[in-house]
């Protein structure tokens, strides 16, 4: 449900009458505009903010990992509008466990090194990705380093 | 460099050696060691003749796991950090950073410290600017054009060495405000660079503008329509190039450009010379800004006036008891950032710098994730390349601007 005082942000109005089911709560804050996006329904969101609402340009997508807390990771994407001059982070709680989400791919091109991005440091999994594979570490790498549950000094083991 | 390390790929380009018109196909590996790649990118080119017919692009041999990193430090401490992402534009770096904790912070900025981040940022554009210009045309063949170039470099370094005491990992921008109070003599050292340097920028024309070879090899070259450009992340003078005005200076200012005037250049004709046109503008009109910035600057306090954030002066600190304690918490500790999550966009140098970050109320970031601009830009190497000549593939990649350790990070 998109919360009462989103309503008037025109984006967000947008996105709610597009697809009920699809915003789960979101936030105005700083300028900012938050929407938290049921995982299952990303892609068509993307597609309706691309096509429909002008959002042109896919900024970024990283995510944030909220261990020992579930669900534990955030899929985090920043979208914007040129034309609009406005921008939008959109986000997707997932699992701890086998996470995995649709990839973006299909509407922003530009998707793909940043999803292989976290696939390769968080361990994400993204479905329909057109090249998943690992693109800042060592193919052979063991583990996410982002995870919050991956050691940041000692040695490998 | 004899074993590929990415088996896969090279599987997949090796598959289809066979070209429709019966000719041997060839897979040539350009670096990671290679001079025009500024750094350490490889690419993997499969040739069919002399045309580029696929290109696969490998990165990531210069991670450092910058972004883990934050996670450990304090607030303060991580500028440090900010530096050495894009290690040619340090100060656009620091800025980003600052002005997305500033922001998490709701701190306001005394005019002073904006108005000297302003002129501080558009000399490090200047100065990344001047890097490209002479190691792009270095590739391309102008070997004198380099010399040039840096013989400029040298003196902004100088300014930045005066102000910081580095010439490249600045860490000048604090939160709050600045490092250190503006040194004794800056205005006379800035203005004098900044009156010469117009007649400069004329030099580099005299040189390329209108040289037969220089445009022989830059334009027409290195195409790719604004609607790929969009699609896959570039930002920046590649954007512009392409006839589209964009520049968060102007759309969604910071720091106070909102107060500056200046103009975004742009063209139409979406090649590497148009590339080399609208960056050449770019540095026209940082000097304007800077020339504004000199002439304009307020007085008034450096750095902000938020004992819990920023450390007091000297003074007070030997004399008062309540600034040594603050000093003592802060350099100890760090200060504590309220819960939430700002993305924080600037124009650097290289297009759009994004830094999100997340707080959980802690010392440390949460999380900090750089959006850099060199690595939405790097992704449109393969579309750019595949079907020109291979002659042309360094001027093309060189236009775009692009630094490895920024895409790495």
């Amino acid at each position: 449900m998109l919360p009462n005082q989103l309503r008037e942000r025109p984006v967000a109005q947008a996105v709610a009458d597009f697809d009920g089911d699809a915003v789960t709560n979101g936030k105005y804050e700083g300028n900012e505009l938050t929407l938290e996006i049921a995982p299952a329904k990303i892609v068509s969101v993307c597609g309706f903010l691309k096509y429909d609402q002008k959002f042109v340009r896919l900024s970024a997508v990283t995510a944030v990992d909220r261990y020992p807390l579930e669900p534990r990771f955030e899929v985090v994407y920043h979208v914007h509008s040129v034309e609009r001059n406005e921008r939008v982070r959109l986000k997707c709680r997932l699992s701890g466990i086998d996470p995995v989400i649709e990839s973006v791919c299909s509407v922003w091109r530009g998707a793909n090194w940043y999803e292989r991005e976290i696939f390769d440091l968080f361990g994400i999994r993204f479905l329909n990705h057109p090249d998943l594979r690992r693109i800042l570490m060592p193919d052979d790498w063991e583990g996410h380093p982002l995870r919050k549950d991956y050691p940041i000094y000692g040695p490998r083991v | 460099m004899s074993e590929p390390s990415i088996p896969g790929l090279v599987a997949e380009v090796e598959e289809e050696q066979q070209s429709p018109s019966g000719g041997r196909r060839m897979v040539l590996n350009m670096g990671p060691q290679h001079p025009s790649t500024h750094g350490v990118l490889r690419l993997f080119i499969e040739l069919d003749g002399e045309t580029v017919t696929k290109c696969a692009v490998d990165i990531g041999y210069l991670h450092t796991g910058i972004e883990k990193e934050f996670e450990v430090k304090t607030y303060q401490q991580a500028v440090t950090l900010t530096d050495r992402v894009d290690y040619l534009a340090p100060l656009s770096n620091n800025l980003g950073y600052c002005l997305a904790v500033e922001k998490l912070l709701g701190m306001e900025i005394p005019p002073q410290a904006q108005w000297m981040r302003v002129m501080l940022t558009e000399l490090t554009r200047l100065n990344s600017h001047l890097v490209w210009l002479g190691t792009h045309a270095l590739d391309i063949g102008a070997m004198s054009v380099f010399l040039y170039c840096f013989r400029e470099r040298e003196e902004i370094l100088k300014i930045f060495e005066m102000f910081s005491g580095q010439r490249m990992m600045t860490s000048y921008f604090r939160i709050g405000g600045l490092a250190l109070e503006p040194p004794r003599g800056w205005h006379h050292r800035v203005k004098k660079f900044i009156d010469r340097f117009p007649s400069c920028v004329d030099e580099y024309e005299n040189l390329l503008t209108n040289n037969r070879i220089w445009i022989g090899r830059t334009r027409g070259i290195g195409f790719i329509s604004l609607e790929d450009m969009l699609d896959l992340g570039v930002t920046g003078p590649m954007l512009r190039a392409a006839g589209l005005k964009i520049d968060t200076r102007k759309d969604q200012p910071y720091t106070s450009y909102e107060k500056f005037d200046f103009e975004v250049p742009t063209r139409t004709e979406n090649d590497v010379f148009a590339r080399y046109q609208v960056r050449v503008e770019e540095m026209r009109q940082s000097t304007k800004i800077v020339q504004q910035a000199l002439a304009g600057m307020p007085s008034g306090p450096w750095k902000a006036d938020d004992p819990h954030v920023v450390l007091p002066d000297r003074e007070k600190m030997k004399t008062q008891m309540e600034a040594l304690i603050y000093h003592f918490k802060i350099v100890t500790e760090g200060f504590r950032v309220p819960e939430g999550e700002v993305y924080q966009v600037i124009e650097s140098p290289r297009g759009e710098l994004g830094f999100y970050v997340v707080s959980d109320g802690t010392t440390s970031p949460y999380r900090v994730h750089m959006r850099t601009p060199s690595f939405g830009n790097l992704q449109a190497t393969s579309k750019m390349v595949e079907g020109i000549l291979i002659a042309d593939v360094i001027a093309s990649i060189g236009s775009m601007d692009f630094v490895l350790g920024d895409t790495d990070r």
